[in-house]
């Protein structure tokens, strides 16, 4: 009991070294504070090397977590308007000391994606997303897509995407607008040839 | 006299540089290199780290003369090869930058606070006092191979703290430097992102810095690039010289162990 007790705690204070003297490396700057040093039960969990095997038992609950916590967009509208979506994929700016933080956040998605096949400046990160919208419009589409946008850990833990609705990068509305932009026929994601 | 030389050069540079940003392609920037041959214009900028180590500063007018980068006092040959180190007078391990903030204000009497005012360039400026004396003192180890020292426990525990820093997710994106740093063949945009967890990408990406950057026109060191990417992690702003900075150098340097350094590099 005692060992178990032991145990715990130094995984515990393990875990918190880095934290620690993250706190002490750092400093205020602009509007971003020492705050975001803090870990979530997800990113404590998430930070090991991408070869170490995880947990199930926790990673199963934490998908869970992360699926239950994903909301119906309002009237389940899931599309929006693709121009819209278009000008957030490309926007890199949001949430860096250097950025302004009056200015909406992008949810730049080309800097792992492929989208536009007629645009060059893409990464690789993720895999490409051109011709998306072939995948159809069914409601299960909408939902697996919008839930992979809304929370990613809810099919992948560990995925190195953002959580772009509840970290509160992008606004449903802005969520909306991104998910045109993939499914759009008329969205150069699905129109254009390279 | 080379001062005014240097800021035409670098003035011309940057404008060439903009000039072929339009086109937007990966060769553009090998391109750009072969053009410069093997002149980098961070030669100016070595010769200014030169004569600032040498010049007397500070409340107690003294020069960096004394300083010990770790080989002994004023010994610089070879020195930041060797670093980041562990260094008995304060007990700590040190990279260079927290050695020289050591150095100016036990030598020189300045404060932490002068030291730490402004380290690292904004842009558009033309370059601060550390920037070149770091130019100067890795360009001192150049063609020598990375050997981080690794004996003593505090050398060791450092190097495990900054694997583990590689590995923290934290922040709204859940950005760790792994995000971005863990696999081979990888872009943002159109920028190649080492795998700094191999030895290969490690040794190509410490060997180079400090290095130019042509789009900024001035030296960068490997403090700032610390920094800057802690930026793009949405992280607050790493502080030079602190206990985080000193590890995360530490996993890289370790992790390319045995390449020859080539800073100062060029970078687009
Ligand atoms: C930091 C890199 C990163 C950014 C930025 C990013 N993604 Fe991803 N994305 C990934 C990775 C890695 C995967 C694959 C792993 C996974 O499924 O989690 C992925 C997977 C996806 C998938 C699932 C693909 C499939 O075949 O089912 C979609 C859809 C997606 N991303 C859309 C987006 C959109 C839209 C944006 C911008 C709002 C975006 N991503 C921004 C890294 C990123
Ligand atoms: C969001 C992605 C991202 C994250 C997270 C990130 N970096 Fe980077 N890093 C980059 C990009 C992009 C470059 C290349 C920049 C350029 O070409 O101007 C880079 C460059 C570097 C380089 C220089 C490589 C070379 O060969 O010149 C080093 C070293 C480095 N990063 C280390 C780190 C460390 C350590 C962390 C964690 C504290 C980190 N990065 C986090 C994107 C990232």
């Amino acid at each position: 009991m005692q060992l178990l007790a032991f145990i715990l705690f130094s995984t515990a204070v393990y875990a918190n070294e880095a934290y620690n003297v993250l706190l002490d490396s750092m400093k205020d700057k602009n509007f971003v504070t020492l705050e975001r040093l803090k870990q979530d039960e997800l990113q404590e969990f998430c930070s090991q090397p991408r070869s170490a095997s995880l947990d199930e038992v926790r990673a199963a609950k934490l998908r869970e977590a992360a699926f239950k916590g994903v909301p119906i967009p309002t009237g389940e509208r899931y599309l929006g308007d693709w121009q819209l979506g278009e000008k957030v994929a490309s926007n890199g700016r949001g949430l860096q000391y250097s950025d302004d933080p009056e200015q909406e956040n992008g949810g730049n998605c080309y800097a792992c994606h492929q989208l536009d096949p007629n645009e060059v400046a893409y990464g690789n990160l993720g895999p490409s997303l051109s011709g998306y919208g072939a995948r159809g419009q069914s409601v299960a589409m909408l939902q697996y897509t919008w839930t992979k946008l809304w929370n990613t850990h809810a099919y992948n833990v560990c995925s190195h995407m953002p959580r772009f609705g509840a970290a509160g990068i992008l606004t449903e509305k802005q969520l909306q607008d991104v998910m045109a932009f993939l499914f759009d026929p008329n969205s150069p994601v699905n129109r254009s040839q390279p | 006299m080379h001062k005014g030389f240097i800021r035409g050069i670098s003035a011309v540079l940057i404008g060439l540089w903009s000039a072929m940003l339009f086109s937007e392609t990966e060769g553009v920037f090998d391109e750009y290199r072969a053009m410069l041959g093997d002149d980098n214009p961070a030669i100016f900028v070595i010769f200014d780290g030169e004569e600032i180590w040498f010049t007397p500063a500070g409340p107690k007018s003294a020069s960096l003369e004394q300083c010990d980068l770790g080989l002994g006092p004023g010994v610089v040959e070879g020195a930041y090869a060797q670093l980041p180190r562990y260094f008995a007078d304060v007990d700590r391990v040190q990279d260079v930058e927290a050695r020289l903030e050591h150095c100016m204000t036990q030598l020189q009497g300045l404060t932490p606070a002068e030291v730490h005012g402004k380290p690292y360039s904004l842009r558009g400026d033309l370059g601060t006092e550390l920037e070149a004396l770091v130019a100067w003192i890795a360009d001192q180890s150049s063609g020598l191979a990375i050997a981080p020292m690794q004996a003593h426990a505090k050398e060791r525990a450092t190097y495990e703290l900054g694997e583990r820093l590689f590995y923290y997710r934290a922040g709204p994106h859940d950005f760790s430097c792994a995000t971005c740093h863990e696999q081979g063949g990888r872009r943002i945009r159109l920028q190649t992102l080492p795998n700094l967890t191999t030895y290969q990408g490690a040794a190509e990406a410490y060997s180079s810095w400090p290095a130019y950057r042509i789009s900024q026109g001035i030296v960068r060191t490997m403090g700032w690039r610390m920094r800057d990417c802690m930026r793009q992690q949405r992280m607050p702003e790493l502080v030079m010289g602190s206990e985080a900075t000193v590890a995360l150098q530490t996993y890289l340097a370790v992790n390319g162990a045995g390449a020859p350094m080539a800073a100062p590099g060029l970078k687009r």
